[in-house]
C-alpha cells in the first residue's frame, strides 16, 4: 500500500468556561443542563441597540494561554466582525479577530509517532465569541427546519490554530491531549463539560489538495474523522482521481465525513473592524501574568524525575492531568515517593480508567496507607491490588480494615519458609523435572506454596525461596 | 462596477431571494450607492494615518460578573416561530 505523507493542521475552539460570564455580556456561562434560551440578553441575542462590553478576565485568560503556548503577545489587539448569515449567529456576524490576533507564533511539545518529542508550531491564538447551538430535527442533511438555542452564544472562545505539523490521527490526538492538559493547569478550562473543545481539521496527502473537516467534538471523534478522511483520500488517489478542496462534516453516528457545499470563501466574510469595541493595549499586563503562570506539565514532569527519582514514563503519566499530579504529590508527602509513583501511574490509573472514574474517586490518605503497608512489607503486591479494587468497588472501608477483613496480611517469613520446605518435599517429580531443565516445573512448586499460604506470600519472594531450596538439596 | 453575478452572489450570502426581474434594478441601485461613496475619493488623505475610530480610546472592559439573564419567555418574545423553548428557523445549508 502507498504511504504518502499525511499533513494535518488543527483549529481548536476552546471555551474559556472557567469564567463566570460571557465574552461581551453578563450572562452566566453555566448554561449546561439548562433549558434552551434561558442564558441570554439583548447583547448575545443581537437585539438592535445593544452594545458589547469586553470581559477583562477573558483577555487575561487569553494572554495566559498564549504565554503557556510560547506565543508572542501582540501589544495592541483588535476585534473584527466576521460576517456570515446563519441562524447560529443572531447578529449576522461573529465578533472575532483577524489582523493582530492576541497571540502569534508559539509552539508546544508532543510525543511524535517516531517516539521522539517534537515541537508543533502554533500559528496563532485569537479570541472570539461562540455561536449558538443548532438542533436539527433529524440528520443535518435531511432536517426540514432548525431549532436554535442561544445559551452558548457569546461564550468566550479562544481559537488555537496550529501549523500543518501533525502527521497522523495519533499525533493529532497527542497534540489535543497536551493542549487540554496545559489549559487545565492554567485553570481557564474545564474539559469535562460538553462541547468545551471543538476541532476543525485540515488534512491532505503530500502533493494533494486539502479538505477541512468541521466541528468535530471529542478527541476520539478527531481520531476517527481523520482516519476516515485519510482512507477516503488514499482511495481517491488509488483510482487516479483528484481530491477536491472542500469543507466536510463529520457524521458521528455513521463515523464518516460528508461534503457540505459551501460557497463562502474567506473574502466573503467581509472582515472589518468591530467599531463597537475599543482596541486593547495589553503590553503592560504581560509581565505580571507571565510571573503568575503555574508550573506547566513539561516542567512538572522534569521536576518529578529530579525530585522523586522516578522514571520519565511515570512522570509523564502522573503529570498529564493536574489533578493526578496534585494527588501524587500529596501521597508522596507521606509515603515512599518512588513506590507511590509506580503504584499510582501503573496500577491506580489503570483501575480508575477501567471503571471510568477520575482521580477524585480515591482518597490521598487511602493511597498513602497502601503504599506504607507495601513498603513495610505488611502486604503483598497482589494484596495491594485487591485493596485498591475493593475501595473502588466500595466493598470495605479503609485499607487497614480491608486487610483485616480479608486476611490480606502477608504471611510471616517462617510460615512461608515452612511451606516452601513442605512443597519441595511433596513434589519430588517437579524437582526432578526442574533438574532436567524445565524452568516451568518450578512454577508448579511455587503454586503449591501459594496454596499452602493462601496467597498471602509474595510470589516473587516464594519463587526465589523455592529455587534456592531446590538447588540446595 | 457591480454586475448581475455580484447581485446574485450577495443575495445568496444574505439568504435573501431576489426575483430575476428585480436583478437589473438592484445592479443599478448598488452602483449608484457605490458612486455616491466614491465622492470620498476626492478628499486628499496624503500623510493622514488610517483610522477606524473618531475617538482614541482603548481598554474598555467589564468585570467578570454574571448577571440576571432574560427569561425564556422574554428571549422568545419577538420570535416569529418557536418550538419547545427554541427559536425555529428555516433549514439553511
Amino acid at each position: 500500500m502507498e504511504t504518502e505523507e499525511v499533513i494535518i493542521g488543527l483549529e481548536i475552539h476552546v471555551q474559556l468556561n472557567r469564567l463566570q460570564s460571557k465574552m461581551f455580556c453578563g450572562c452566566s456561562t453555566a448554561y449546561h443542563d439548562s433549558e434552551p434560551n434561558t442564558h441570554t440578553c439583548p447583547v448575545c441575542l443581537g437585539l438592535p441597540g445593544s452594545l458589547p462590553v469586553l470581559n477583562r478576565k477573558a483577555v487575561e485568560y487569553g494572554i495566559k494561554v498564549g504565554l503557556a503556548l510560547n506565543c508572542r503577545i501582540e501589544e495592541e489587539t483588535l476585534f473584527y466582525r466576521k460576517n456570515y448569515y446563519y441562524p447560529d449567529l443572531p447578529k449576522g456576524f461573529q465578533i472575532s479577530q483577524y489582523d493582530f490576533p492576541l497571540a502569534t507564533k508559539g509552539h508546544i511539545m508532543i510525543l511524535g509517532d517516531d517516539g521522539l518529542e517534537r515541537n508543533i508550531r502554533i500559528n496563532r491564538a485569537h479570541m472570539e465569541e461562540d455561536p449558538g447551538r443548532l438542533v436539527h430535527a433529524g440528520t443535518i442533511d435531511k432536517a426540514k427546519y432548525t431549532m436554535v438555542d442561544y445559551n452558548r452564544c457569546g461564550m468566550p472562545l479562544l481559537e488555537v490554530v496550529t501549523e500543518p505539523d501533525l502527521h497522523s490521527p495519533k499525533e493529532a490526538r497527542a497534540f489535543l491531549d497536551k493542549l487540554k492538559s496545559i489549559l487545565e493547569y492554567l485553570e481557564v478550562f474545564d474539559g469535562s463539560l460538553e462541547g468545551s473543545m471543538r476541532v476543525d481539521a485540515n488534512i491532505s496527502l503530500r502533493g494533494g489538495d486539502r479538505t477541512e473537516v468541521k466541528n468535530i467534538s471529542g478527541f476520539k471523534g478527531v481520531e476517527k474523522a481523520l482516519s476516515y478522511e485519510i482512507t477516503r483520500q488514499r482511495n481517491i488517489r488509488r483510482r487516479n482521481m483528484t481530491v477536491v478542496q472542500e469543507t466536510r462534516h463529520f457524521d458521528e453516528i455513521r463515523n464518516i465525513t460528508v461534503s457540505i457545499r459551501s460557497k463562502v470563501g474567506a473574502h466573503d466574510y467581509r472582515y472589518f473592524p468591530e467599531c463597537d469595541l475599543a482596541p486593547i493595549r495589553i503590553a503592560a499586563w504581560v509581565p505580571a501574568i507571565k510571573d503568575a503562570l503555574p508550573e506547566l506539565p513539561d516542567a512538572k514532569r522534569e521536576r518529578f524525575v529530579r525530585q522523586y527519582l522516578m522514571k520519565d514514563d511515570h512522570a509523564k503519566s502522573l503529570t498529564s492531568d493536574i489533578k493526578v499530579a496534585n494527588f501524587y504529590e500529596a501521597v508522596a508527602a507521606c509515603a515512599e515517593p518512588r513506590l507511590a509513583a509506580v503504584w499510582i501511574a501503573d496500577v491506580l490509573k489503570g483501575e480508575l480508567n477501567y471503571r471510568n472514574l477520575g482521580i477524585d474517586a480515591f482518597k490521598v490518605d487511602d493511597m498513602a496507607q497502601i503504599i506504607n503497608l507495601l513498603s513495610s512489607a505488611a502486604i503483598t503486591e497482589d494484596g495491594a491490588v485487591e485493596i485498591i479494587r475493593a475501595i473502588l468497588d466500595k466493598k470495605g472501608g479503609s485499607p487497614q480494615e480491608i486487610v483485616k477483613a480479608r486476611g490480606l496480611g502477608r504471611a510471616e517469613e517462617d510460615v512461608v519458609q515452612k511451606a516452601v520446605l513442605e512443597a519441595v518435599a511433596e513434589n519430588a517429580s517437579a524437582v526432578a523435572d526442574y533438574r532436567a531443565g524445565s524452568e516451568r516445573a518450578l512454577n508448579f512448586i511455587v503454586g503449591a506454596v501459594m496454596k499452602k499460604t493462601r496467597g498471602k506470600a509474595d510470589p516473587g519472594e516464594v519463587h526465589r525461596l523455592v529455587k534456592a531450596e531446590v538447588e540446595r538439596i | 462596477m457591480i454586475t448581475r453575478d455580484d447581485v446574485e452572489h450577495i443575495s445568496w450570502l444574505a439568504s435573501v431571494k431576489i426575483e430575476d426581474a428585480e436583478k437589473d434594478e438592484f445592479v443599478e441601485q448598488f452602483n449608484s450607492i457605490l458612486d455616491y461613496f466614491h465622492q470620498l475619493d476626492e478628499v486628499k488623505t496624503d500623510g493622514v494615518e488610517p483610522t477606524y475610530r473618531v475617538v482614541d480610546i482603548s481598554n474598555i472592559f467589564r468585570e467578570d460578573v454574571a448577571c440576571q439573564s432574560l427569561s425564556q419567555e422574554e428571549a422568545l418574545r419577538n420570535a416569529p416561530r418557536r418550538e419547545n423553548g427554541y427559536f425555529k428557523s428555516p433549514r439553511i445549508v
